[in-house]
């Protein structure tokens, strides 16, 4: 057993996957270290009990809600909770339906030489660094708001830029989706003499949809990690937003603004938001992974 | 190869031999504010830089700590971002910079000067528009900072308000960030580090600095102690400090340093 063992990894191969095998496990050695890091720095928190009310402090500040004043001992952390809820749905309500149009836009009525240069130009625009959107958002966007409702920097800013920056990897995800379906499916419905439309709308699309949610979501999960662009300009007020116009504070924008300063509890905190932020972005991949998973057994299967 | 080999081993026995006995006046401890921390702490970069066979440790725990840590000895220098009460005696205060935190409006405000009572309504939300204060018909959209910066403590401290009392319109982070926000936005009011909203006006960005009690909000106003929402960052020693302690004071107080000093946007005292 030992000596085949060492046979193995004596050939090229044997060698070659070795080092794979060991490079792969170094970094599942790392990811693991820092979620191990996240919960130890936030556990003081995690635990911490409420002195007036008995009982962990960290549901009780979730439900009772006493505002977000560290230094006086109030951690509040719901309102940052449902201001990155809120700030990603908003910004995926407005990039699903532009992404999805130019996706379908690319795959079946663009020429192929124009197909080309808007791809170059949607991969260019994914590569642009979130602090430049944030800072065109913070000089140009939210001063023209703020002339129609002031303050400007509101929860509307954040979703207008986020929608921005993930328009394109909505928009490239789901021209993938879509050209990755069965080139049966499209030559039969063109065969059965339907329409163009409704080609695209009763057949291709149903076909992709695992692709383009597939594709969504890891948008989502970029929407919902952004840190520079939102803390620019989002307000970055602690407060629940009864309408579009008022200022908001995500929890990257958070812990981006508080965590060279904080100590003690208050730092804790901020990892205990990092911790729970880190868990939502994992489990929005497990289920991009999931239905990408399902849209090439689909594809496979005819 | 064998050679070289030798030598090096040799050169790091001298090297560790050599760190042994000088260890006791090689390594300085700072503790304190932390307002100055980082300053010290690019001050101490550089100092190593010159002097390689020093090591500085600075650490940070608020400016009591500082001046307790002095006066019990558990640091070298101790780091403050006030001046001294009354009851804590027996130390010497050495100011390396001072930090100056001026009001500002867009440009485009014709408002020239606001009370200190005025400046309180606006931030907690008594006065929502300019015409008030005897402006335009205009709402003021209050620009706070992040809880945990010192400009907020300051700022705090010096119109004795609680931070939960502020109703703010937009939170922001650094300096530049805040500068940027009023810059876009004809109805705010914001507070920034002066030698930063200097450095911004002269570049035509749309700001405007108002004047407190009286006094302009200038970098040489701040200069010459009379601006009253500044304070200063000090080291602090016992009354006989180590030479070591002494030379890195010194240095921190040298023009080698000025540009640090004006890189986070404090003053050079004169």
């Amino acid at each position: 057993m030992m000596a085949k063992c060492l046979d193995h990894l004596r050939s090229k191969d044997g060698r070659w996957n070795a080092s794979l095998a060991l490079l792969t496990a170094g970094m599942v050695a790392l990811l693991l270290t820092i979620l191990l890091f996240l919960m130890s720095e936030a556990w003081p928190f995690l635990i911490s009990a409420d002195t007036g009310h008995g009982g962990n402090r960290l549901f009780t500040n979730l439900l009772q809600n006493p505002g977000w004043y560290p230094l006086e001992g109030r951690f509040g952390l719901a309102p940052m909770i449902l201001a990155s809820l809120a700030v990603m749905l908003g910004a995926i309500l407005i990039a699903l339906p532009l992404g999805l149009i130019n996706g379908i836009y690319l795959e079946f009525y663009a020429s192929a030489a124009f197909a080309r240069g808007f791809r170059l130009l949607l991969n260019l625009l994914a590569g642009i660094p979130s602090v430049v959107f944030g800072l065109w958002g913070l000089t140009r966007l939210v001063p023209w708001i703020t002339q129609w409702q002031p303050p400007g920097a509101s929860l509307l800013a954040a979703i207008l830029v986020l929608s921005l920056m993930i328009l394109p990897t909505i928009a490239l995800t789901s021209a993938s989706a879509l050209a990755s379906v069965p080139r049966e499916l499209h030559t039969g419905a063109i065969a059965l003499g339907l329409r163009r439309t409704s080609q695209i709308i009763h057949i291709m699309l149903p076909a992709a949809r695992s692709g383009i949610v597939a594709g969504t979501i890891l948008a989502a999960a970029r929407a919902l990690g952004e840190t520079m662009a939102v803390l620019m300009v989002a307000g970055n007020v602690v407060q629940i937003p009864a309408t579009l116009f008022e200022p908001v504070r995500v929890l990257t924008a958070n812990m981006a603004l508080e965590m060279a300063y904080a100590v003690g509890e208050h730092r804790a905190s901020l990892f205990a938001s990092g911790l729970l932020l880190t868990l939502v972005v994992w489990g929005l991949s497990w289920m991009a992974y999931r239905l990408g998973r399902h849209q090439r057994k689909f594809a496979r299967h005819d | 190869m064998f050679q070289r080999l030798t030598g090096l081993l040799l050169a790091v026995a001298l090297c560790l031999s050599a760190y042994g006995v000088q260890a006791a006046d090689n390594r300085l401890i700072l503790t304190g504010s932390s307002t100055v921390a980082p300053l010290v702490l690019e001050m101490a970069k550089r100092y190593e830089q010159q002097h390689p066979q020093v090591r500085i440790d600075v650490q940070t725990g608020g400016s009591t700590r500082g001046v307790n840590d002095t006066r019990t000895g558990l640091a070298h220098i101790g780091m403050a971002s006030r001046n001294l009460k009354p009851t804590e005696t027996g130390l010497r205060v050495h100011t390396i910079a001072i930090d100056g935190v001026g009001i500002i409006v867009h440009r485009s405000n014709p408002i020239s000067s606001l009370s200190n009572t005025q400046i309180i309504d606006i931030y907690t939300g008594k006065i929502r528009n300019w015409k008030d204060v005897g402006g335009r018909d205009l709402s003021i959209t209050v620009v706070n900072k992040a809880e945990g910066h010192s400009t907020l403590e300051l700022f705090l401290n010096y119109f004795a308000l609680k931070n939960s009392q502020v109703r703010p319109s937009i939170i922001i982070g650094d300096n530049e960030q805040g500068i940027k926000t009023v810059a876009g936005n004809p109805g705010a009011i914001g507070y920034v580090s002066i030698g930063a909203a200097e450095f911004s006006q002269a570049r035509g960005v749309t700001i405007k600095r108002l004047p407190l009690e009286g006094v302009a909000a200038s970098v040489a106003e701040v200069q010459a102690h009379r601006f009253p929402l500044a304070r200063p960052l000090n080291l602090l020693t016992g009354k006989s400090p180590s030479p070591l302690a002494r030379r890195f004071i010194a240095f921190a107080q040298s023009e080698a340093v000025a540009d640090l000093i004006a890189d986070q946007f404090f003053v050079v005292p004169r």
